[in-house]
């Protein structure tokens, strides 16, 4: 038996997998969570870039979607040589396809000039 | 020094005050504005750029400064006075507020009600005591967030995280994603104050130790950090001689508690509460000081936003209410924290304002499983609610129906539960 703590959502339920048979969860989202972490682990990552034009030097940025748990480091590391020059929209695609996973970095904060 | 008067005015463009001030025009607040002391609305938000906010709320998951926006948009669409750059100085018991700007010099606000929510602080090395020189390196974590995420400074390459509060944690993680080395994180409890889902995702996707029951007994370094030396503590808290064990790091965070801002408060001499160290707080979240409302960190220090949204939503209603009708005192009672709870919320309510149910909110004081939370009125059992596993790291609601609300003292307390 395996024991996982759900990161879906701030309750973090705790649920037990023994073989397919999952116990524990408080939602369908948390046994999605569990087959997706004993399968392919994914995680949201959120970081920054350089901005310029704008009161404050830096714009918050997050992957569009999940990507492989094991990108993280890697995909942060692609934002050290990015900088946006400000009006930026919460939303605007700052780095485009990831290591080629189809998913991109957006910008998560409207900055105006 | 120019005069302005508002119907309902909001101290802090956080979370909370941004919710409280669009719920109070709702209302019918005609006019409302919120004073912020920062150049922008948003609050904390703004540093928290990481996921996860919003589920309960908007049922989907934002970053901080994605939720802020959300509140933010809604408040341009209307004609709430947003002010920034402006700190406020003073609030009178009669409802009377100094601030001032670059732009305007000193303002005098009067305003029918007042809503703090002005959030709280984070608890600094000095409240700690903590032994040893006094180097460059050490920051609260929030500090170092803000410097990280807003400012574009990097605290260091070698960290070591005392607490293991959220934002200690959310901390571990950004400075792995920043190419710093997190060495330990160190936790005086046996237990975390996190939330459980920090724990996987902040220390355990990276490798990053989690020493219980442990601190830091010195500090060394003579002009940046150099190391810290961590021991174990007994169940008193007490260091243990012979574990000491000492890391090298250039940089120490702490994330060791936040206390509510209490300075304008204190000199309003609204009644604080020992336990939340905020204002004592009725029903509607009015202060002791009729007119005056609270919500939000100020408080009573939340684990997640929707709540102090929630929270704030009742406080903007309730402040729109006194400034059109004021209010008629009426009897009330007190509600206490007794075996078990840390504190409770709201202290005190009055039973005229009583809808259906009456929330209340507490922390526990320990980990307990399979825990019964007991209500008592006047020293009769009127109610009970179980829970399977209950942590100080969580916030518990429960909802009493009014009609089981006869006495005038309301006592709630924990029954078995194992510790852990």
């Amino acid at each position: 038996m395996k024991e996982f703590t759900c990161i879906v959502c701030p309750k973090g339920c705790r649920i037990f997998a023994d073989g397919d048979a999952l116990t524990g969860a408080g939602c369908g989202r948390g046994l999605e969570y569990v087959r997706s972490e004993m399968e392919n682990p994914t995680r949201m990552v959120t970081s920054t870039v350089r901005l310029s034009g704008s009161q404050l030097p830096r714009l918050p940025v997050k992957t569009s979607a999940p990507i492989p748990k094991e990108m993280m480091l890697r995909a942060a590391e692609l934002l050290n040589d990015v900088t946006v020059q400000a009006p930026v929209e919460s939303g605007a695609v700052i780095v485009k396809n990831i290591l080629g996973t189809g998913v991109d970095f957006i910008a998560t904060k409207s900055v105006g000039e | 020094m120019k005069k302005y008067e508002y119907d309902v005015a909001v101290i802090g463009a956080g979370p909370a005050g941004l919710a409280a001030a669009l719920e109070a025009r709702k209302n019918g607040a005609e006019r409302v504005a919120v004073l912020e002391r920062d150049f922008e609305a948003g609050g904390i938000l703004n540093q928290c750029i990481h996921n996860g906010f919003g589920l309960h709320y908007f049922k989907e998951e934002l970053t901080g400064p994605e939720y802020a926006e959300r509140f933010i948009r809604e408040l341009r669409e209307t004609d709430i006075e947003l002010k920034l750059n402006t700190m406020v100085l003073s609030v009178s018991q009669n409802r009377h507020i100094i601030a001032v700007n670059p732009q305007e010099g000193v303002l005098g606000i009067d305003a029918g009600a007042v809503i703090l929510a002005m959030g709280c602080r984070e608890r600094p090395r000095g409240s700690l005591g903590i032994p040893g020189t006094r180097p460059a390196g050490i920051f609260t974590a929030g500090t170092a967030q803000r410097y990280v995420n807003m400012e574009g400074c990097m605290v260091g390459k070698k960290v070591v995280i005392l607490g293991s509060g959220d934002i200690g944690l959310i901390m571990a993680r950004r400075m792995v994603l920043e190419g710093a080395q997190v060495m330990a994180c160190v936790e005086l409890m046996p237990y975390s104050a996190g939330l459980r889902r920090n724990i996987v995702q902040c220390l355990d996707d990276f490798d990053i130790p989690l020493y219980l029951s442990s601190t830091i007994t010195e500090i060394r370094g003579r002009r940046r950090v150099e190391s810290v030396v961590i021991s174990q503590v007994d169940k008193d808290r007490k260091p243990i001689p012979g574990t000491e064990k000492e890391i090298e790091c250039d940089t120490v965070l702490l994330s060791v508690g936040l206390i509510p801002e209490n300075e304008l408060s204190k000199n309003a001499g609204i009644e604080l509460d020992m336990r939340t160290k905020g204002p004592v707080v009725y029903e509607n979240m009015e202060t002791s000081v009729p007119g005056i409302f609270a919500c939000g960190n100020v408080a009573q220090v939340h684990d997640l936003v929707d709540f102090v949204t929630m929270e704030s939503i009742r406080a903007g209603k309730a402040a729109a209410e006194y400034a059109a009708h004021g209010e008629e005192p009426s009897p009330c009672f007190e509600l206490f924290a007794s075996k078990g709870l840390g504190y409770i919320l709201p202290q005190r309510a009055r039973m005229d304002r009583i809808g259906d149910f009456l929330d209340v909110f507490f922390r526990v004081n320990d980990i307990y499983e399979d825990v019964s939370i007991v209500v008592k009125s006047n020293g009769g059992e009127i109610a009970r609610f179980r829970r399977d596993y209950a942590a100080p790291g969580e916030m518990e609601k429960i909802r009493i129906p009014k009609k089981l609300l006869t006495g005038n003292e309301i006592e709630v307390s924990l029954k078995g539960g194992d510790r852990e």
